[in-house]
């Protein structure tokens, strides 16, 4: 397999031709923010925190299914890029009811972490203050779409690991909405096999644990690593991160 | 069929014609079906049988002839004449004078020296209301399918690739892409299975040439397919057109099924080897299925949603297999290619953008209608000329191309040709090919307002910048139009537009902004006035000198 070099940041770095530019980052310590990747499901490329500039080239890339090319110049956080990314965080947090003082996450966010990360100090858009539902149909898990910021994790979990598929976006634009089979309550939801894989998966308190209050869940995703290497390699283990 | 059927099919429909003395050509478009056109052939034929002519005059419907505003439209074949608003009774008069009388109905005859009809150069809509398109002898009457025949018997699939690619032909639904260098990337991709789809998920607000062309002449499209095909090495194709166009689908229904009884799309077409099959994809409403990668998946059924390029179509595409996917009108662009030539395509248009383009004439405008023109035009040709200027007196005031994706050009850039480039460089593009007229009473906040709109409506909301950011564009909007908001606003909308332009996963989110950032170029004082009076704190004004 090729290795290619080229620089990020103005460091020379070097990864596999198969690898994105993401993986080879974080390779090198080189900390790129994402929201919708999570190691072990596809790339979709959606939330788009991860845009990084190559020298010579107008459009902006997602790191998470961009691959690299020999002596290509990426940089990964100018001055357009990281107004860029608070945008994007202060349009999710403008979009949900997001309410950190009563969320079940609250300190263990994905979200709350990128509006620290960014430097999220207030938002300039109106507050939607969208209707939306929250099912607690499910006898272990509850949904509110009041939290959700459709990253879409909790579907490619299901469909690509736990072979499910219960989720599917419903609606478009603004009414976007998560739903379970054909946009019943969760709990009569025949596909639904209740192992928790999206629950885990979630960035932020839309997914969560019944009996669990304010600030009291965290969220281990490690499973996923153990599971994707086992599938690959046939051995339960966890594969050796680089870097990071 | 082989090439000699060909000829004595092409042979035996004009005899078939030839022996009526006359042909009244009825235009049976959506646009002048709407103006009741069914009752107008009625007409016709009601009154040839009064004067026993049924053996002698043929009533023929056929597809759109361009004036739609002034529908529905005849056309007497015999001496050319073409008239205009013709309902039952017109209808009879026009058989009772100027059929059976050889005198002209003058109150609806159109003049067909106006510019209207004279400054357009038609090659895509040369057969759009000449025939009818539910058969398919009338279009192999006048040199259908001959192009394919070449193709498959005189041509190697390079040589088809070469030959587009000398044409300059470039892609029509907006973008602008070679199309030759699509196909070779297509033909060049390793893989067994190939495809060929026709993109007629034509969405941008007022405008309607690929419909047109699906409903006047829809074999054109698919012998584009089949040379597609030939050339890339695909044995499958798929049209994949919305269902708001029930008479385009009916009509390719029926143009798929005679083509495969003529065996034209079949198995070994004109005795070769090469096998091609076309099937029909119908859409459900979504305007981002237009962008390729979300038209892959709805094809196969999921939910139109775009995901990143590259890998782009032409190398991983349906199924994971190399896929063309051109527009209807690139498409009906292909068999005068290869018919003619590509020198002589090229040798129309400007050198960089070539041959002609169909746009769509509506808003405030007298002639609404379709209209082909070549590329490089001067724009005031087309409004002044072509389109008549704006209607009672009212001044022009801008002209919005490239729909929700386009911009606005004002009046200074009038002579701007109309090509790919010149249209980019004042902000807006080239589009499908709506054009929207705009007179002195459009408020320009408001257009760029509408279009945010459906943006804002058509957002897959897949991606964050796209899902909200439209939203609060548009909020933005409302808020000046309300006339609450203030100049920081304005400033938050600049910003916010580029930042959803820059950021955004597909075209449709790239290109929402446009609108907006167009008006703010050349209409920012309509933005300005709309602006809340700032109230408070004004800067003291040196006190006049009492002395």
């Amino acid at each position: 397999m090729p290795i290619l070099t080229f620089a990020m940041n103005g460091h020379q770095v070097s990864g596999h031709d198969d690898e994105t530019l993401l993986q080879i980052a974080r390779q090198h310590g080189i900390h790129i923010p994402t929201l919708c990747h999570l190691d072990g499901l596809s790339d979709i490329g959606a939330c788009r925190l991860c845009l990084v500039e190559i020298e010579g080239q107008d459009k902006l890339v997602a790191a998470c299914v961009t691959k690299p090319q020999e002596g290509m110049s990426v940089h990964t956080d100018t001055e357009r890029l990281q107004r860029y990314r608070r945008t994007i965080v202060e349009l999710l947090a403008s979009e949900g009811n997001h309410q950190c003082a009563v969320c079940v996450v609250n300190e263990h966010c994905q979200l709350q972490d990128l509006a620290y990360a960014v430097e999220l100090q207030y938002v300039r858009f109106p507050y939607l203050y969208p209707k939306r539902t929250l099912d607690a149909t499910h006898k272990d898990f509850v949904m509110d779409r009041n939290r959700c910021v459709l990253c879409s994790r909790c579907i490619r979990v299901c469909h690509e690991v736990e072979g499910a598929h219960t989720w599917d976006t419903a609606g478009r634009s603004f009414h976007c909405t998560i739903m379970a089979d054909m946009d019943q309550p969760w709990g009569t939801a025949a596909s639904c096999t209740s192992c928790g894989k999206c629950v885990w998966v979630c960035p932020t308190g839309a997914l969560f644990e019944k009996g669990q209050t304010v600030a009291e869940m965290e969220k281990h995703r490690d499973f996923l690593k153990y599971i994707v290497t086992a599938r690959r390699t046939g051995e339960w283990i966890a594969e050796e991160e680089e870097g990071e | 069929m082989t090439l000699e059927e060909l000829h004595q099919l092409a042979e035996k429909e004009r005899g078939r014609q030839q022996a009526f003395t006359n042909r009244v050509l009825v235009c049976s478009s959506t646009g002048c079906i709407a103006c009741n056109s069914g009752m107008t052939r009625d007409g016709f034929i009601t009154a040839i049988k009064e004067h026993d002519l049924e053996n002698e005059i043929e009533v023929v419907g056929t597809g759109c002839m361009g004036l739609c505003a002034l529908g529905p439209l005849a056309l007497i074949e015999g001496d050319g004449r073409l008239y205009r608003n013709v309902d039952g009774s017109v209808a009879s008069a026009i058989v009772a004078r100027h059929i059976v009388g050889g005198e002209v109905v003058d109150d609806n005859m159109l003049d067909t020296d106006d510019p209207f009809f004279a400054s357009q150069m038609k090659i895509v809509l040369e057969h759009c209301g000449r025939i009818d398109p539910g058969r398919i002898e009338e279009y192999i009457a006048v040199g259908g399918y001959s192009a394919l025949a070449k193709a498959i018997t005189e041509m190697k699939p390079e040589e088809v690739i070469e030959e587009i690619r000398k044409s300059g032909l470039r892609g029509r639904g907006g973008a602008g892409y070679p199309t030759g260098l699509k196909w070779d990337v297509s033909r060049k991709a390793p893989g067994d299975q190939k495809y060929v789809i026709c993109n007629g998920d034509e969405g941008d607000p007022g405008a309607y040439m690929d419909r047109n062309v699906l409903e006047s002449d829809p074999h054109r499209v698919l012998e584009g397919m089949a040379i597609a095909a030939y050339a890339v090495g695909a044995n499958q194709g798929y049209i994949y057109t919305r269902a708001e166009y029930p008479l385009a689908i009916e009509r390719l229904k029926v143009a798929i099924k005679q083509a495969e009884k003529h065996g034209l799309l079949g198995n070994r077409i004109f005795e070769s080897h090469f096998n091609f099959r076309i099937d029909m994809r119908i859409g459900a409403g979504a305007f981002v299925c237009g962008e390729e990668t979300a038209l892959l998946r709805s094809i196969k059924g999921r939910r139109g949603r775009p995901r990143p390029r590259p890998p782009y179509p032409s190398e991983n595409g349906l199924f994971g297999a190399p896929t063309v996917i051109n527009n209807v009108e690139t498409l009906a662009n292909i068999a005068p290619i290869i018919d003619r030539s590509g020198a002589w395509f090229a040798g129309i248009g400007t050198p960089n953008s070539t041959g002609t383009k169909i746009f769509a004439l509506t808003g405030k405008i007298e002639h609404t209608g379709l209209i082909e023109v070549p590329m490089g035009i001067p724009l005031r040709e087309i409004i002044f000329d072509i389109g008549g200027g704006t209607p009672d007196g009212t001044e022009f005031k801008a002209v919005q191309t490239g729909g929700p994706s386009g911009g606005c050009v004002p009046k200074e850039h009038l002579d701007l040709p109309v090509d790919y480039e010149s249209l980019k460089a004042v902000g807006s593009m080239m589009g499908s090919g709506g054009m929207i007229v705009m007179d002195s009473d459009s408020e320009m906040v408001d257009v760029a307002k509408f279009f945010m709109e459906f943006c804002v409506e058509e957002s897959c909301g897949k991606c964050i910048p796209c899902r909200v950011g439209t939203r609060h564009l548009h909020l933005l909007l409302e808020k000046i139009t309300r006339g609450e908001a203030t100049a920081d606003d304005v400033a938050l909308l600049e910003e916010l537009c580029i930042m959803v332009k820059e950021t955004s996963l597909c075209g449709l989110g790239q290109s929402a902004p446009n609108p907006v950032l167009s008006t703010l170029r050349f209409f920012r004082e309509e933005y300005d006035e709309l602006l809340k009076p700032v109230l408070g704190y004004e800067p003291s004004k040196p006190e006049a000198d009492p002395s």
